[in-house]
Formats: structure tokens, sequence, C-alpha cells
């Protein structure tokens, strides 16, 4: 049927039908890699969490934050506070705590950035995150300034503290459950945005991307949907950093930097902002790019701003998007 | 009591007075046409009118209440929608997803982020409906920027009907258009309107449209509020034949065709 | 009380830098609807090259020569400037906003790694300028003559600017093209060619802060970044697009900051941003902005 030329969307059959085997894979992955090869996976599936908040806000709610970084290290950070001083292990508590911080933050911020034209939202949410990478290095004597914070992986434990890593191949059994339970959460996570996508305030969201006027005359409220996004964007990101720091082990105020905020920006528009999966999939590919292009030049930053400079003058869709327009096109010759 | 009443309304740009002390009534179930000679302010009335552009003094009543400081989304959720001149749409969603919006914005559902909004089949029956009665059901799925002009203009204003809004302000929704579609579009909404019961001002240039549709005729000159009346009052009216034609008598009004 | 008054001179001579800085990037915004987020990136450039070229020709030159390469910078700046605009602005014209953002976003990031390698990760300073030209005595303490003569030419840029803006042709067809650019284009004016020369304008001034800056301060890697998010707070105080609103933002910034280093070191740029912050909620287009 030829009339679906303007599908905004692949059919739900067919995301089942490629999730399933995805999942599968997935599930199986520890049986056929070393841990090194778990652990990488892991990163990037953090990321993809990291890059499924920030993109609720380009891509649905057409807001360019250069500042996620705060997110992420407010996350990590608050993790790191509670076993640095109150020596807490459960990865649970990690998670409630620096959700609340996170959201708190989010909404606070949120708040200022929402009220300002693009422009100034990308730059004022730049702004705020330096403002927090300032407080992080120079009040050394709580973040442990450039040092950091450490967070071992041997006291931590999952599931409410049934597990633990003490004893033998303790990393090993680390990586790997820590795998799963990162699997599981990125799992509710792109299940959970691509409900809220999807949903009423979703499309909401959408119509003050496309037109804030008429959003407007539709008796949508502009301001506080975009700070409702703003929130709960921060807050997926916020828990991406939770994440990261136990597997990382460590946090200092780097996270905090801008050019973490800009990696989140590539990595979303190398994926596709404009599809719900670019992100996931632009997470992942970057992080393989990360590890094997900073292992080969001192000029990281030069190669993610060239990548980034051809992105947007040649392939503005990014992967994913640039995939499912030759699909299109394949589909209609066929 | 009248549906709308504005009381010496003003809106002022330096020395252009856009609207210039207008004091207009609307009755319930009128289908009113604001017309008059480029400049006028027939769009500076209804922007006034619709929050689009704050007032400079005067008031605004809707079912007597003052709605004069109202913002936007309060005079929406009052019962005032309007379409735009210059096409207003949400351009990469579908045509079914820019209804089925103002629907979900109708009935407050746009605050619901845990449910996937095309199971809620009521609001897609509704959709579908509307988009039936503006001849739009071929291009339910098609993005909204892919239509054609004269489905856009359709869908501007199926968007701001989809608000079931007690009054509708429509600013001239056949211009851009071809004559041969003008007639289909303005059947297609007089059809709704009328059908529905809904109170339409309508802004417009083409005095065939007008004196087709219209129950009562509002003439506008430099801001102010020249004439009003029924088609056959405002057709006898040599003072508004002037200004809206250059020239008067019997015939000014009849097209020379 | 010198002290005082070193402070006072001190925050003029920092406002000086953050008005050219500032009033460069409020002109590529006023004129083209471009925010320049390589704007800081390119401030530094003209910082590295001003130190590089003194560094390296004038090696005990006298004074006249180091004048002479001060401005190297700016115009070194002012050249990358007008190849960037037509090459990878211009194409990004009638796309949506953010691919603007996202286009000089990855040109600071390209910048900031050119400066790495060209000039590598070691300060580079041209204090042999502020070392010829002495002191003079203020009170009871000795004040650099340099940083007055910056104060002077922060004052000159400031005149100059506004000459160019408010009397000279090219200043009436850059305002023009701001406030109408399909009109401009209409009247048969070459509006590419004024968004280049805007463009360079802009670069030029934020090169000529880096050049200025850097007897005083040595070049160092992501001076870059810090001066961006500075100059946002003078365009958010002061409005963006507005000549005045540089002026009086740089002045304000700079004086908050001085205050802000003494009394609340540490958190100097949060209260810089709890500043922005509310001047954005009270009046969005700041002091002197346009809506």
């Amino acid at each position: 049927m030829s009339k679906n030329a303007s599908r905004t969307g692949p059919s739900t059959p067919l995301i089942v039908a490629c999730v399933i085997p995805i999942l599968v894979v997935l599930m199986a992955l520890p049986r056929f890699v070393d841990v090194y090869q778990i652990q990488l996976f892991t990163y990037g599936l953090i990321y993809a969490i990291a890059a499924l908040g920030f993109n609720l806000l380009l891509g649905y709610t057409g807001l360019l934050s250069f500042g996620h970084s705060a997110y992420f290290g407010l996350g990590a950070y608050s993790a790191a506070f509670l076993v640095r001083y109150f020596g807490i292990g459960s990865i649970e508590v990690y998670i409630l705590f620096g959700l609340l911080v996170t959201g708190l933050i989010s909404a606070a911020f949120g708040y200022v950035c929402v009220r300002h034209t693009r422009i100034f939202f990308g730059i004022l949410t730049l702004a705020l995150s330096q403002v927090l990478w300032t407080l992080a290095y120079k009040f050394f004597w709580v973040t442990g300034g450039t040092d950091g914070l450490r967070v071992a992986f041997a006291n931590l434990t999952l599931l409410g503290g049934l597990i633990d890593f003490k004893g033998r191949n303790a990393y090993q059994s680390f990586v790997q459950s820590y795998y799963y339970y990162v699997l599981f959460l990125f799992c509710v996570c792109t299940l959970l945005m691509w409900v809220i996508v999807h949903s009423p305030f979703g499309k909401a969201l959408q119509a003050i991307r496309d037109n804030e006027t008429r959003a407007q005359f539709l008796g949508i409220p502009i301001r506080r949907y975009r700070w409702l996004a703003f929130l709960l964007s921060g807050s997926f990101t916020g828990l991406a950093g939770i994440l990261w720091v136990p597997l990382n082990g460590l946090v200092t105020p780097d996270i905090l930097y801008w050019p973490f905020s800009g990696e989140i920006v590539f990595m979303t528009v190398l994926g596709g902002f404009r599809t719900f999966s670019g992100p996931i999939v632009g997470a992942i590919v970057f992080n393989y790019l990360k590890v094997y292009a900073v292992a080969s030049t001192a000029y990281w930053q030069f190669m993610l701003g060239a990548v980034l400079l051809v992105l947007v003058l040649a392939l503005p869709t990014g992967i994913v998007g640039t995939l499912a327009r030759q699909f299109g096109k394949f589909r209609k010759r066929g | 009591m009248n549906l709308l009443e504005t009381v010496n309304l003003k809106k002022y740009f330096g020395d252009t007075h856009a609207v210039d002390d207008v004091s207009l009534t609307i009755a319930e179930r009128e289908f009113v046409s604001l017309v008059g000679p480029n400049g006028a302010g027939k769009t500076s009335l209804v922007n006034v009118i619709s929050a689009l552009l704050p007032s400079d003094s005067g008031k605004i009543l809707f079912k007597g209440e003052d709605i004069t400081h109202a913002s936007v989304t309060d005079r929406v959720k009052a019962g005032i929608a309007r379409s735009f001149q210059i096409v207003n749409l949400f351009d990469d969603l579908t045509a079914f997803d820019n209804v089925t919006l103002a629907i979900f914005s109708r009935q407050g559902k746009t605050t619901n982020l845990t449910a996937l909004a095309h199971l809620d089949h009521a609001v897609s029956a509704e959709a579908d409906t509307i988009l039936g009665q503006f001849n739009l059901v071929g291009k339910r799925n098609e993005r909204a920027r892919d239509l054609s002009q004269g489905e856009r203009k359709l869908l501007d204003v199926a968007l701001a009907y989809a608000l079931r809004p007690k009054l509708l302000f429509l600013d001239e929704p056949t211009s851009g258009v071809s004559t041969r579609d003008k007639g289909q579009i303005m059947d297609t909404i007089a059809s709704v309107v009328r059908g529905e019961g809904i109170t339409a001002v309508i802004v417009e240039h083409d005095m065939d449209v007008v004196f087709k549709y219209s129950n009562r005729i509002v003439v506008m000159q430099q801001g102010a509020i020249l004439a009003q009346g029924t088609p056959d009052e405002i057709k006898n009216n040599d003072q508004v034949a002037m200004v809206l034609l250059g020239s008067s008598g019997p015939d000014a009004f009849t097209r020379k065709d | 009380m010198d002290i005082l008054i070193i402070q006072i001179l001190n925050s003029i001579f920092y406002a000086c830098i953050l008005f050219l800085i500032a009033a460069g990037l409020s002109l590529i915004y006023g004129v083209m609807r471009i925010v320049n987020l390589a704007h800081g990136s390119l401030y530094a450039l003209g910082a590295y090259v001003t130190a590089w070229a003194i560094g390296t020709f004038a090696a005990g030159a006298p004074l006249w020569v180091l004048f002479l390469l001060l401005p190297s910078g700016a115009i070194a700046v002012a050249a990358v400037g007008a190849l960037i605009e037509p090459t990878l602005l211009r194409p990004l014209y009638n796309r949506p906003e953010e691919y603007q953002l996202l286009i000089t976003f990855a040109l600071l990031l390209i910048l900031e790694d050119v400066m790495h390698f060209l000039f590598g990760g070691v300060p580079l300073t041209a204090g042999a300028v502020i070392d010829s030209m002495g002191t003079i005595r203020i009170l009871n303490l000795r004040y650099p003559v340099y940083n007055l003569v910056v104060i002077f030419i922060g004052i000159a840029a400031a005149v100059f600017l506004w000459a160019v803006i408010y009397r000279t042709r090219f200043g009436v067809i850059l305002r023009a093209t701001s406030q109408n650019m399909r009109m401009a284009s209409a009247l048969g004016l070459n509006v590419k060619w004024v968004y280049v020369q805007a463009f360079a304008l802009g670069c030029f001034m934020a090169g000529l802060g880096g050049a200025v800056v850097v007897p005083a301060q040595a070049a160092v890697l992501g001076m870059g970044v810090e001066a961006l998010t500075l100059a946002f707070v003078v365009v958010v105080i002061g409005g963006l697009g507005s000549l005045e609103g540089a002026l009086i933002g740089a002045l304000i910034v700079s004086f908050v900051r001085t205050a802000g280093i003494q009394f609340f070191p540490e958190v100097e740029l949060a209260v810089l941003y709890l500043i922005a912050a509310i001047v954005l909620l009270v009046k969005p287009t700041g002091l002197f902005g346009r809506a």
C-alpha cells in the first residue's frame, strides 16, 4: 500500500521483530566475549541511557543542551558521596539518592533555562554545567578535587545486598553481573522513554518543537512542558551517571567539564537525533570509536569536531536517519 | 448575553491606530464576516481578541467575563479558537497527529506521559470524524508539510475546530487558494460551523464568499468600525462600496465577468 | 586606598578585554543571528598567535616592533573568520538553528585542538611587552603602563565600533541587513559580502581581545571556553546584539568578578552566573537588548 509514503516511523510488529533477536544476542553476550569486551559494551549501554535522556530535549522538544554533563556528573558524584561519606554499598540506594539529587537540580536549572530562546538555552545550559565543574574542582576537600572520589566494586552490592563481589574472581563476576544489571535498566529506560515519546505528552512536546505558537493556541502550556521535559531528560542522564561510576571506579571533575557534554551531543547527532533509536546506536558506536581513536591520537577533540562538522554538513540525519531513508527508498523501488 | 463583547478596544503601534476604539458585540450562532481594505485592522482585532497581541486599553468580555488580561491558553480553555492567515501547522506531524493533538489538549490529556497516544481509541475516532468533516481522510497519514495548500488551509481550520470552541476566528481561510477550491473550502467550513452551532468570525476579502455565508458583516476602516449590518444592508450602503471597491451604485458588488 | 585604585584599574582593564570579546559576539549575532560558540576559542587563538609572534620575532626587539606584532593575533583571527563563514556557516543559513549551534560547537572542538597542536600544552607569554613599557606611579604603588594602554585601546575600540556602525555607510548597510535581510537583499545589497565582513569584524574583535590580554596573562589551553562563558554573562546582562550592552555588561561583569574574587574566592563564577540567572528572570533581553 503506497499510501504509507510518509509514515512517521516503523510499524510496531517490525519493531518487535527487530528487538527480540537483539535482546537474545545481548543476553547471551557474556558467553562469547571476554571480560574486557563486556565491560566496554556496558559503557556503551550507559552512554545510550544518557543519550536517550538527552534526546528527549533535542529530538522531541527541539532544545539543544550543551550542559548535560552536569546531570551525568551529579549522578556519579551522588553515588561517590554515598560511598565516601556514608560507606554505603547498595547500588539501589545510589540510584534512589542520585535520582533525587539529579531531579532537584535539573528542576532548578530547567526552570531558569526553559524561559529562553534556543540560542540562550544552549549557552545557559553550558554555563550552568561549567559552574558545577568549578565547584567540583575548587571545593576539593569535599569532592576530592582532581584526584576525585573512588568507588570500589568490591564494596558494591546489587539487588539490595543479594549479590556482592568479594572473593575469587571478584572482578570477573562483577563485570558479568553488572552487565546484566545495566542491561536490564537499559531496557527499562528504553521502554519508559518509548512510552513517553508516544504518549499525548510526547506529542505535545513535538508540537512545541514544530510550532510553538500553534501549540500555545491549542492550549498547551509551553514553558511548563519544556520544564517537565528538562526534568525527565536530566533524570535519565543522571541515572546513566550513577550507573557509570561503579564501573569506572572513580569520579573526577572531568565528567562535569564541557567536552563531555559535547560527547553526548555528538553521539546523539551521530546516531540521528530525529529518530528514537538514533541516540542508542550513536552512543554504542561512539563508545567504540572513542576507545580506538583515543588510543591512536592525542587530538581526540579535533577528530570529534571534524566528524561532527561532516555530519552536520553531509549527514544531518545521522546513522539511523540515513539508513532509514535508504531503506525507505529501497522499499519504494521494490 | 452576548458571547463576545469588546469595549473601546485599542491597539496602537506608535501613530498607527491598528485597533481604534472598537466596540463590537457578537451573539451566539452568528456567522460574522470582518471585511475592509488592507490595513483596516481586521487581523489586528482578531489578534488582540485571541491574545496574540496585548491590547493597549479597553475591555474584552467573553460570556460576560473579563478576559482582557487572560493568557492565550486561558482564552483557549474558555472557548476561543482561531485559525491563521499564514498556515500554522505542525509540519512534521501527520494530519491525523495534528488533530489528535488538539483533542488531547482539549481533554487535558497532554500531561499524560504513561499512556500510548494511538491507543486512545475515542480520540482516534473523533480525529477521524473531524478529518472526514474536512475532507482530509485520504491524507490522514501524510505529514502536514506534504499536503496541498488548500488541504493545509482546511487542516488549519480543523485544528481550531477540534478544540470545540464556542467562538471560532478564521483569518482569511481561503487566501492563497485557487478560485475553484475556495468554494469547496468555504462550503466545508460553513457546513461544519453551522452544523455544530459554532459562532464564527471570519476575516475575508472575497465579497462573494462574504455575502454568501454571513448573516452579519462588519466593515472596518483604519482600525475603526465603519458600518455593520446584514448582507443586504451592506450591499446597499454606498459608503461601504466606496471604501471597499472605489465605486458605488446598485451593481457595485456584482462581479463583472 | 591604593589597593582599591589598583583593583578598580584592573577591573577596567579586564572589562576592556571582555568588551572586545562580547562586542564581537554581539555584532555577529546582531547582523547574522548566529551565536558563535567558537568565539571564545577565536579569542584564545588571537592570544596564542600574538604570543607566538612576539616570542618568535621580537626577542630583544625595541618596543615599536612589539607593538607592531601585537595585532597579528587579531588579523590572523579575522582571516580565519573570513574563511569560515562562506565555507561552513553559509550552507546552514536555511537550516534549523540547531545545526548552526552544532557546527560552531564543532569549530570550538577543532580550534581547541588546533591550538594544542600548533602551540603545545605550555603557556605562551608575551611578557616582554609589559616589561618594556615599565610602570607608572599611582599614589604609593606602581602600576603597569601597558594596562593603561589597553584601557585606552578598549575605549578607542568602543568609539571606533560605534563610529563604524552609526556613522559610516558600511554601518548603515550592516544595520539594514541586520534589521531586514531580505529587504536589504532586494535593495541590491550584496548580503553575502556583508555577512563575511561582519563575521570577520566580529572575529577581529575577539582576536584583538586575545592579542591585548596576552602580555598580561599567558595564553593557556582552555582559556577560550572560560572566556566564552564570561562573554556570555556579559551579553546576557547587556543584551545580545547591543554595543552599549556589551560595554556596560563588560564593566558590570568585570567589577563583580573582581569583587567576587576578593570576597567569595573560588566561587566568583557561580556568583556571576547567579546574577546572569537573575537578569534572565527579570529582564530576559538584558539591559539594552531588543526582544
